[in-house]
């Protein structure tokens, strides 16, 4: 079956379609990671994009229980250059075709990403509207540009969880837990959870819009911050919550976590050009001059300039210099851009949990 | 860290010859070095013996020592020059080796000589296999297991431990010979009796059988600050049991998730750190079992090798240079990323493209030798292709390989009966693909087709695409549909949008481009021409488009113009306006067809770079220097086809196209690209095939007077016993067209001829067999010259050292002549300059001259860049192939300064390395047909002594003392008694057999007896078994019906036994040896030689 891709610009990509039919709307970015792309449809800060894997060959291993990184696919649409219609891995369950059929994501293939790519880079991440439905490339193009972009909009309240729970591992975890955390669920990715636990620590999910006092009430060793996907700005709930926390409990945030942090301590956000999706940038730790490979997803950044004198910053992106990681001068405050839990990328921040943990202990 | 200014002069130690497992990625590798080190500022000493290498250019080092790569000659070395540090990670294993050899010695610590990059311990740790064992238990990580057994009852007790099936690999065997897989106990009993047998040690390896497991590949770096990046990820299509230098490859890998390839990276990352590698880039081997995911760890390269070049070329990452930064005390974050200059080299490449590697294999060189892929490496070169999709990568591949494929194509071997296939399947081989191929179109199912191969059931499914795309397009409907619409496409009906047919024609087409087809395989399934298959489609809209290498999958802006093709929707290449020239590379090496001709296409590069033009390189060899993204302009990394290289012209459309450099690969292309429109510049396309043609060139001949040696054309077998028998045997036969001398021989007597006939050749009116006298006893001459159309000037005149007949490729030659009379130079000097003119030569000639009774006969004459154009370079100390670069654009001799000849006051050596010992069981007799892999100079300012280094640069090692096996045919009687007299006064022992040993006798010389084969024991066998003699003189009597002395030369090979088969290589020798025992060895740096001329 066709599909189309219209951007706002106006640029239109026809290619076959994959996955399920319909016709979606969402801002259009791209990753750069050559794996991980059933981690990458399951990371709810992706919510309301349009994702593009700018490697060409997509599907190859298909897709198993154990690689999510939430309930199911969180994208809007998909769009690869060529979708493997076979699977191999001796952990595959289902094809990605079935697999996002059964989720109702809908998948484009067989368009020419570079260009698309290329497109975003120059001109920045652009609304764009994905249809098997509308075969008229103009009216998608409207589409597109009618679409109201992620900016202002509160996207957290899309995915986080109705109600509290506790983080039940899965897998063998012969650490016993020493640490009650409660994690603000932004939008939080399994694997921040695994990674806690396997900490030691005894993770209470609760919804973003807990109160500080709630979560105070619940006497936890620390609070966690988690990713989410879109603009931290309308999150203002969150960015209360957070004020009420500060100085009373350790805090670890990551990515929209630590844009949370950064409004709650008084500096400002800004939205990057095509943002930084993918699991090769280099960030490096200050304290230790070591440079360290991370997997970042995130189109919105702290301004590196706008940072109250009580925070000192710990990690920088070499690629852009962009701010990368804050450290409270007085509490136990920290968080970083990028994703130490990876999945998918590489495991090069792994310490950070141990960080958090220290600071429990402290 | 910045960088170390406690050292300011650094050794380089490259990689010698080029012989298989070895080839030009260490040049690429070397002279990134050696570029990045100058200019960080540190003075750099070069060692290395290859004289066709880019890095022995005068200019990439401060001292460049063309010398042999051993220990005591790189002590002098030290000696001399003092450096404070030596790199040795970039010269494969035969630097690493001799860098542990000065280290372990002591040598490196008396002249107090710093090893950077990778230490002693360090290197010992990863390539002792015990030690590399322990290591990778330490830090929790799974190795196969596998121990050493002395003795039947030790390889008991081991495979209760190891479990079958079991690998036995006997210790210091020819090509791994008498190793295998045992299945049960029996199996492994017999086998393990046999390989103690055959092990001259009497030592087996047991391994654990990790065959068929999926293989993969990281190349890690690591700088002084502890940083770990992985430059690119490479899956094995072929699987464990497969040299990956034998494999097809792709890179990033395909089939693991990421789950899998963190766990992976992590582990290459310990690994790393527990070696102990201080910087720069590591190869690290894994097996995967596809049952379980279970990861073991197979072995750790601890420097660059030719992974790490592909991978560079595969992401656009100076693995090398980089390596050279951080080997002298730069982090990867303080280095620019090259390739978009805003980011820095601390990063991990991602790429938006597939990338396949395809060796090359040279079997048909080799006859009589097994042909089963094994763990041993036996291809002798490799193309890499880059696509948009694997389907697409895999077919540029297939044609980049220039051996008659233009993708995946039908084979005959289609009409291979079903049965057979199974075995073809689980045997590997060198046509395995087409084999799956033939499979698939025969509907044999992917599972039952991964059974018999273990490949990876992703990569059988991307076959079964183009398979089931490729009958698709072939359906009579279709094709006759597809078929109009392209005439009238060439007629410019183009068939509107809103025509459903056209529309169709068109997304079948495209779809078929982006499963790689070329356009010869769509003219044989449309049965047009190729030129029908490119107009039709061009007006129909479907062309290549072109996409950027950049490190970054367009994240970035690239600052590097380095392309590659694929069928999509967007170019991104923006020619420039200014003057270009097109330099044509030499695509995968191949016997015959090598690193030289690229040092050729480099240094018109640099050339005409520096004069101003936009250049432009099309190359599909990822091993080489020319693909190195600075080298030209710009970088299209493509297959060397018609199709392609016509894409790139359109393209660019570049002044002038130079095709003379590149080897046979482009001048294949020559006229076909001429009739299509592209301007070669240099010797003309039709004066090349002037040359090339044996009636246009005895044209040639007989209207300057020049002879030929006696020669008759065969256009069947039964012609051919009259033409050869008018001749008089010995003749040389060959087919008309020949590569590297493919299928020459030279012929004794009738019998052979007709067997020649019948197996060799197929002898037809289009495709004759020339018949040429051979010129026994001849002595052979290569001359090299450069013409601008009206001045001719001679580079240098090598004379042969063996005699004619032998290729001329597979022959120590010397320059200047070492017993030619002035008077033959001058002849020779006057024949070439008029062959020169006859030809209307613009750029290079060589010329093979044969001299016999004083006569001088042309063999053969090449107007373009020859084998030898490296090494007379050096010799002479001109840059032969920029200056010719530079004439093809229109300057003249006059204008360059080169008008007069150059008379070096020393002698340059040049020796062929074979690779027999790959090949067990195939033919090593020398002959028209070469075989030699690499080659070897040795510089002195005395004959003898360059011979001598020349000798030990190639692997022997000459004796100083100790027993000469003496035996010769008849003709040869004579002149040995002088060489065995000399040999004996030089304090030799002689071992002679009854016939040679009698003429040594009555010329008053004593010689211990031994049997002729087969009349009685001890034989030559016996005495090279026991290693009781040090040097061989066998002349054999020519013909093959002469096993006994070709097994002599095949167990003196084996055995590392110096063997000499001609009598001027028997002089030479002799006299080497005494230069050797007069203990004067010095060096000297090619600056030095240069000072001289």
């Amino acid at each position: 079956m066709k599909a189309i891709l219209a951007l706002a610009d106006g640029t239109v990509f026809e290619g076959e379609q994959f996955g399920a039919t319909g016709e979606t709307a969402g801002e259009v970015v791209f990753n750069t990671s050559m794996t991980g792309y059933q981690e990458v449809l399951t990371d709810p800060s992706y919510k309301g994009q349009i994702v593009t894997m700018t490697y060409p060959l997509i599907g190859n291993y298909g897709c198993n229980e154990a690689d999510v990184e939430s309930i199911g696919p969180q994208v809007e649409g998909f769009v690869v250059r060529e979708y493997s219609a076979y699977h191999s891995n001796w952990r595959s369950k289902w094809s990605l075709d079935t697999y996002l059929a059964e989720h109702g994501i809908i998948g484009i293939q067989g368009i020419d990403t570079r260009a698309l790519t290329r497109r975003l880079r120059v001109h920045g991440v652009m609304n764009g509207c994905l249809s098997t439905e509308d075969p008229n490339p103009e009216s998608l193009v409207a589409k597109a540009k009618a679409w109201h972009g992620l900016v202002g909009w509160d996207l957290v309240q899309r995915v986080t969880c109705p109600n509290p729970y506790a983080w039940q591992h899965q897998e063998n975890n012969n650490v016993d837990p020493k640490y009650r955390v409660v994690a603000l669920d932004f939008g939080i990715k399994y694997n921040i959870l695994r990674q806690l636990t396997e900490h030691g620590c005894e993770v209470q999910v609760v919804p973003a819009q807990t109160t500080a006092e709630e979560i105070l009430a619940a006497e936890p060793d620390g609070v966690f911050l988690s990713n989410g996907p879109g603009d931290p700005m309308p999150v203002d709930y969150a960015i209360e919550t957070i004020q009420g926390l500060m100085g009373k409990k350790p805090l670890f945030g990551i990515c929209l976590g630590h844009q949370l942090l950064g409004l709650a301590l008084g500096g400002k956000t800004f939205k990057l050009k095509f943002g930084h999706r993918g699991a090769n940038q280099p960030v490096k730790h200050l304290e230790t001059d070591r440079v360290e490979i991370t997997s970042q997803n995130h189109g919105f950044c702290v301004d590196i300039d706008s940072l109250p004198n009580s925070v000192d910053i710990t990690h920088i992106n070499l690629n852009d210099d962009t701010l990368e990681g804050i450290q409270h001068r007085e509490y136990p405050i920290f968080s970083v851009q990028y994703h130490p839990e990876a999945s998918p990328g590489p495991h090069d921040a792994t310490y950070l949990f141990s960080r958090f943990t220290e600071m429990m202990d402290f | 860290m910045p960088k170390r200014t406690d050292i300011d002069k650094i050794l380089i130690i490259g990689s010698g010859a080029i012989i298989i497992g070895q080839a030009c990625e260490f040049d690429y590798s070397g002279t990134q070095a050696c570029k990045a080190l100058k200019e960080e500022g540190y003075e750099i000493t070069l060692v290395n013996s290859n004289p066709a290498t880019i890095m022995t250019d005068p200019d990439f080092a401060d001292q460049t020592y063309i010398e042999p790569i051993t220990a005591d000659t790189v002590e002098l070395v030290i000696a001399k020059e003092r450096p404070q540090a030596l790199l040795p990670t970039l010269g494969g294993q035969t630097a690493l080796n001799v860098s542990v050899e000065l280290a372990e010695s002591g040598v490196l610590d008396k002249y107090n000589v710093e090893l950077i990059g990778a230490k002693l311990p360090a290197i010992q740790k990863a390539e002792d296999r015990a030690l590399f064992k322990e290591a990778m238990i330490k830090i929790g990580l799974e190795v196969p297991q596998s121990g050493i057994a002395h003795s039947v009852q030790e390889a008991l007790d081991l495979v209760k431990e190891i479990g079958f099936p079991a690998i036995i690999r006997p210790a210091f065997t020819l090509g791994g010979t008498g190793g295998g897989i045992a299945y049960n106990i029996e199996e492994y009993e017999k086998m393990v009796a046999a390989g103690l047998a055959l092990s001259p040690i009497s030592e087996l390896l047991i391994e654990e059988s990790v065959i068929g497991w999926k293989e993969f590949e990281l190349e890690v770096m690591r700088d002084g600050a502890d940083n770990v990046v992985i430059i690119c990820s490479i899956e094995n299509v072929d699987p464990m049991g497969i040299h990956t230098g034998d494999s097809i490859t792709v890179a990033p890998i395909q089939t693991l998730t990421d789950k899998e390839y963190q766990l992976m990276r992590d582990s290459a990352i310990k690994i790393i750190r527990e070696i102990g590698v201080d910087t720069g880039g590591s190869n690290i081997q894994f097996a995967v079992d596809p049952k379980t995911g279970k990861q073991v760890v197979i072995e750790m390269n601890p420097r660059v090798s030719r992974s790490s070049a592909l991978a560079s070329k595969a992401t656009g990452f100076p693995i090398a240079k980089i390596a050279a930064k951080l080997a002298v005390g730069y982090n990867l974050d303080e280095i620019p990323n090259d390739i978009t200059a805003e980011t820095p080299a601390c990063f991990e490449p991602t790429i938006d493209y597939v990338v396949v590697k395809i060796p090359r294999w040279a079997f048909e060189k080799f006859q009589g030798t097994d042909e089963t892929l094994t763990t041993q490496m036996k291809s002798v070169g490799e193309a890499m292709a880059i696509g948009g999709t694997f389907k697409e990568a895999l077919q540029k591949g297939l044609r980049s390989l220039e051996t008659g494929w233009s993708g995946l194509d039908n084979h005959p071997l289609e009409e291979l009966p079903l049965s057979e296939l199974p075995s073809k399947l689980s045997i590997p081989n060198v046509k395995r693909i087409f084999y799956i191929k033939a499979a698939l179109a025969r509907g044999m199912s992917i599972e039952e087709i991964h059974a018999y191969t273990h490949i990876d059931p992703f990569f059988l499914y991307n076959l079964k695409e183009i398979v089931d795309f490729e009958q698709t397009l072939s359906q009579p409907s279709t094709q006759q549909q597809i078929k109009q619409h392209l005439q009238d496409a060439v007629l410019n009906h183009i068939p509107q949008n809103g025509e459903p047919d056209g529309v169709t024609t068109k997304k079948l087409l495209q779809q078929a481009k982006q499963f790689g087809f070329s356009d010869r395989q769509l003219s044989d399934i449309y049965n047009v021409s190729e030129g029908t298959i490119r107009e039709g489609r061009e007006g129909l809209g479907i062309e290549a488009t072109f996409k950027t290498v950049d490190t970054c999958a367009a994240e970035f802006e690239a600052e590097t113009p380095y392309y590659y093709s694929t069928c999509s929707s967007e170019d991104e290449v923006r020619p420039s306006d200014k003057p270009k020239i097109m330099i044509l590379g030499g695509g995968p090496n191949r016997i015959g067809q090598g690193i030289e001709f690229d040092y050729c296409c480099v240094h018109a590069a640099l050339a005409l770079k520096a004069e101003g033009y936009e250049t432009i390189m099309v190359n599909s060899n990822p091993e080489t220097v020319s693909t190195d993204y600075d080298t030209s302009d710009r970088l299209y990394f493509e297959p060397l086809t018609c199709e392609d290289v016509l894409n790139i012209y359109h393209k660019e459309k570049p002044f002038g196209v130079i095709v003379q450099f590149g080897g046979q690969t482009p001048l294949n292309l020559a006229i076909a690209l001429k009739e299509a429109g592209v301007p070669i510049i240099g010797t003309s396309p039709e004066d090349i095939a002037r040359s090339e043609d044996r009636k246009l060139f005895k044209a040639v001949l007989d209207e300057i007077g020049l002879m030929q040696p006696p020669n008759g054309t065969a256009t069947s077998s039964e012609e051919a016993a009259p033409i050869a028998a008018a001749l008089g045997y010995p003749v040389i036969v060959r087919p008309s067209y020949v590569l590297g001398g493919r299928a020459m021989q030279i012929v004794y007597d009738e019998e052979l001829l007709q067997e020649y006939m019948h197996s060799a050749v197929q002898a037809s009116p289009e495709h004759p067999v020339l018949i040429d006298k051979y010129l026994e006893e001849a002595i052979e001459v290569d001359v090299d010259a450069i013409s601008d159309g009206e001045k001719t000037v001679i580079g240098g005149i090598m004379e042969h050292i063996e005699e004619a007949g032998i290729h001329s490729g597979d022959s120590d030659c010397v320059l200047p002549p070492y017993t030619l009379v002035d008077e033959q130079i001058e002849t020779l000097k006057t024949f070439t300059y008029a062959l020169a003119k006859a030809l209307r030569v613009r750029g290079l000639m060589n010329v093979q001259y044969a001299i016999k009774n004083d006569e001088i006969y042309v063999l053969e004459v090449n107007p373009r860049a020859s084998r030898t154009i490296p090494f007379v370079s050096k010799a002479i100390g001109v840059p032969l192939a920029k200056l010719a670069a530079r004439v093809m654009a229109g300057e003249t001799l006059a204008e360059l300064g080169f008008t007069r000849e150059i008379e070096p006051t020393y002698f340059s050596v040049k020796a062929p390395v074979f690779p027999f010992n790959r090949f067990p069981g195939s033919n090593t007799r020398l002959g028209p047909e070469m075989k030699s892999t690499g080659e070897v100079m040795g510089i002195d300012t005395d004959f003898s002594r360059a011979f001598a280094k020349a000798q030990k640069a190639c692997g022997y090692t000459l004796p100083l003392r100790g027993k000469v096996f003496i035996s010769v045919k008849n003709k040869d009687k004579r002149a040995i008694i002088f060489i065995a007299k000399k040999l004996i006064d030089m304090g030799f022992e002689l071992i002679a057999t009854h016939g040679t040993a009698k003429v040594l006798l009555r010329n008053g010389m004593e010689a211990e007896l031994v049997f002729s084969i087969g009349k009685g024991r001890p034989t030559i066998h016996d005495y090279i078994k026991n290693h009781a003699v040090d040097l061989i003189i066998n002349t054999p009597t020519g013909d093959l019906h002469r096993p006994n002395e070709l097994l002599i030369r095949e167990m003196a090979i084996t055995h590392d036994i110096p063997i000499f088969s001609t009598i001027p290589g028997a002089a030479a020798a002799v006299n080497a040896i005494d230069a050797l025992q007069r203990g004067d060895i010095t060096v000297t740096s090619l600056q030095d030689h240069f000072r001289t001329l």
